[in-house]
């Protein structure tokens, strides 16, 4: 299971890695205020279209195999019977 | 004269004598060979060939361009890195069979006929099967047996194709040299406009391509064999198969619309199943197969930026896959498993092979300054030029999969994650030297494209992967999958790594083919004895009738006649006789 036993990595390093993503996600989204995008397409150059389709994309994946997972998952040993 | 012999023989004769040759020199065998290959490709003239007559037929056995000549190169190069990895590997039989199969491999991609990639094609079949059986478990047997099968059937429906086109157009070339045609290399040799196009030839030669690439439900042979060979098999198993078929399709089917939706299909459906899977090299495999799908698209557009983008990728991708693998590999050769739900924890007493999976891992997610970056942009852009606009959303979702299951999930849930109180060695030394030779090769490639870039078969002008708004857009979508990972991991949304098998396309025929057998046997039961009782009832009543007519009392035959009547009767024949006999 995830999680057994304790965190691999202590409180204070996760904080620190979390603050580091948190600012890395907000400067990455205001940077696209301040230049001029070439898209292929319209929606593209929207500022943040990547953001938010990255960010929903991977919850949906998850969601997605998560409810996959109920209809196609078997014992370990399902085949070797 | 040497530069005229065809690549791949090398390496197939060494593989083959390696057991000839004296136990402390087979380190050096096993380097040696895929370096003087490699250098014999890079010298090797365009104009080369190798013509030998066999079976009537003349083979051609040696086609140089710059198609065939990538992919010669990246397979010397995974081959040499794979024999680095392997260094400790005592087994002679599992070093011949890796050898021998990469031979096999480089061999295909300069044949220039359908009946000498034939010989290649099923020449990398039977000898990879041993890395599969090099498991040594009841379930590698299995799997080794099923992949032989499918992989033989490849084989086999390459020559029906073959044949038919052989009698159809009297050639058995296959293709024409992309070098020399210019712009008939955007066009593959096969390539149909819609499927009511496509000649049997070309749908038999297509399947058997498909086979190999692991089209959707053609897919399961991957997922089911790789990780069921050794540590070392799978690094060797994960460079070649896939990435020859991906050579095939290009000089096949460039240009194939079809191709264009198998490959988006491809590229987004594995990636579910590896988010729920707990056997890390399983996910890997599914994630190796959605980015064929990114290469299969490449081809199915066929313009010179797509099928740059391809052979890009591909070449990339056998790093850098190879290198997940390889870090893989180690953690089974050391801790002796490699399911999810049992490791965790594992940086702190394997910091090397975390930095070096890490590597791998940035460069599959397309992180800027990693491989990925510089050549799956090019597929990306092909699609978006073409105006596929729904392929190109696919293929950005599919990014987002592979940064999170190779990305994320692989390295964290190895290496991070909760402790599982495991504190392994450090990998091998020559483990180390593979992973940190492929890593840089990583960076290398994705800090310099431009040795990439001109090794590929068209020219790349005008193509940069480094302006600002792909360098910020590509950022936003990793940081924001990556953000997505954490809220769905502090909501307890996140699945957790079960112990589990999940069923796919195999189902059919590892377990359907199985109902599918047992019912028709049950059938074929249950008709034996309805007809049986038939048969009974029906003897049984005509003999029964037989003998009330034989019974010596009643019986119309059996009671004794009068002279009489056996006279009427006599008489009554031999008047119907003579009469028949007058007329």
């Amino acid at each position: 299971m995830t999680g057994h036993g304790q965190p691999s990595v202590g409180p204070r390093a996760v904080r620190r890695v979390m603050i580091c993503l948190y600012l890395l996600c907000t400067g990455w989204v205001l940077l696209d205020f301040t230049y001029t995008k070439h898209g292929h397409y319209g929606f593209e150059e929207i500022p943040g279209f990547h953001a938010a389709y990255g960010f929903v994309s991977c919850v949906f994946l998850v969601l997605a195999a998560t409810r996959l997972r109920r209809a196609v998952k078997r014992d370990e040993d399902y085949y070797d019977d | 004269m040497i530069e005229s012999l065809p690549p791949g023989l090398l390496l197939i004769l060494g593989g083959l004598l390696l057991p000839l040759v004296p136990r402390r020199l087979r380190s050096l065998w096993l380097v040696a060979l895929p370096l003087l290959g490699l250098v014999h490709v890079w010298v090797l003239p365009e104009d080369a060939r190798c013509a030998l007559s066999a079976f009537g037929y003349d083979l051609e056995l040696l086609r140089v361009d710059k198609l065939s000549r990538i992919f010669g190169l990246i397979f010397h190069i995974a081959a040499l890195l794979s024999a680095i990895y392997s260094l400790h590997v005592k087994d002679p039989l599992e070093q011949a069979a890796s050898m021998a199969y990469a031979g096999c491999a480089i061999g295909a991609v300069f044949a220039g006929d359908l009946l000498s990639l034939f010989l290649f094609w099923e020449g990398t079949a039977v000898t990879s099967v041993f890395l599969v059986w090099a498991g040594r478990s009841e379930r590698s047997t299995g799997a080794g047996v099923r992949y032989l099968l499918i992989q033989v059937g490849s084989g086999v429906l390459l020559l029906a194709g073959a044949i038919l086109h052989f009698r159809e157009t009297g050639s058995m070339a296959f293709g024409a040299s992309w070098a020399s045609g210019g712009g008939d290399g955007l066009r593959g040799a096969f390539a149909f406009a819609s499927w009511g196009d496509a000649s049997p030839a070309a749908v038999l030669i297509l399947l058997a391509f498909g086979i190999k690439a692991a089209f959707p439900l053609l897919h399961n042979w991957l997922q089911d064999a790789y990780p069921e060979s050794t540590p070392t098999g799978t690094v060797w198993l994960s460079a070649f198969t896939t990435k020859l078929a991906i050579y095939a399709l290009a000089r096949g089917f460039a240009g194939t619309d079809a191709l264009i939706a198998i490959g988006a299909v491809m590229a987004a459906f594995p990636i579910f199943y590896a988010v729920i899977e707990n056997d890390l090299r399983k996910v890997l495999a599914y994630s190796l197969n959605s980015q064929l799908g990114f290469m299969v698209v490449g081809v199915g557009i066929g313009t010179e930026l797509a099928l740059n983008g391809t052979a890009g990728h591909a070449f990339a991708s056998v790093i850098y896959k190879g290198l997940l693998f390889m870090s893989m590999g180690a953690v089974l050769h050391r801790v002796g498993t490699i399911k999810g739900s049992e490791l965790g924890g594992l940086w702190r007493s394997m910091p090397l092979t975390t930095v070096f999976c890490s590597v791998g891992a940035a460069s599959i997610s397309v992180f800027p300054l990693f491989s990925g970056f510089v050549t799956k942009s090019m597929v990306m852009a092909a699609a978006a030029e073409e105006h596929h606009t729904m392929v190109f959303l696919v293929l950005l979702f599919a990014s987002v999969g592979a940064f999170h299951n190779s990305g994320i999930k692989i390295p964290y849930f190895a290496f991070f994650a909760g402790d599982s109180g495991r504190r392994p060695k450090e990998a091998p030394w020559n483990m180390l030297a593979a992973m940190a030779v492929a890593a840089v090769l990583c960076v290398w490639i994705g800090c310099a494209p431009g040795f990439l870039y001109g090794l590929l078969p068209f020219d790349v002008a005008g193509f940069s992967p480094y302006d600002l708004t792909h360098v910020v857009t590509q950022s936003q979508l990793l940081f924001f999958s990556a953000l997505a990972f954490v809220f769905l991991h502090k909501s307890g949304l996140y699945p957790p790594e079960l112990p589990s098998t999940n069923i796919d396309a195999e189902w059919l025929y590892r377990k359907g083919g199985r109902r599918m057998a047992l019912a028709a046997r049950d059938a074929c039961t249950r008709t034996t004895a309805v007809f049986g009782r038939f048969v009974d009832r029906a003897a049984g009543q005509t003999f029964d009738l037989v003998e009330r007519l034989h019974r010596p009392d009643h019986g119309a035959l059996g009671e004794p006649w009068t002279i009489g009547t056996a006279a009427i009767w006599a008489a009554g024949i031999l008047a119907a006789i003579a009469v028949l006999g007058l007329t």
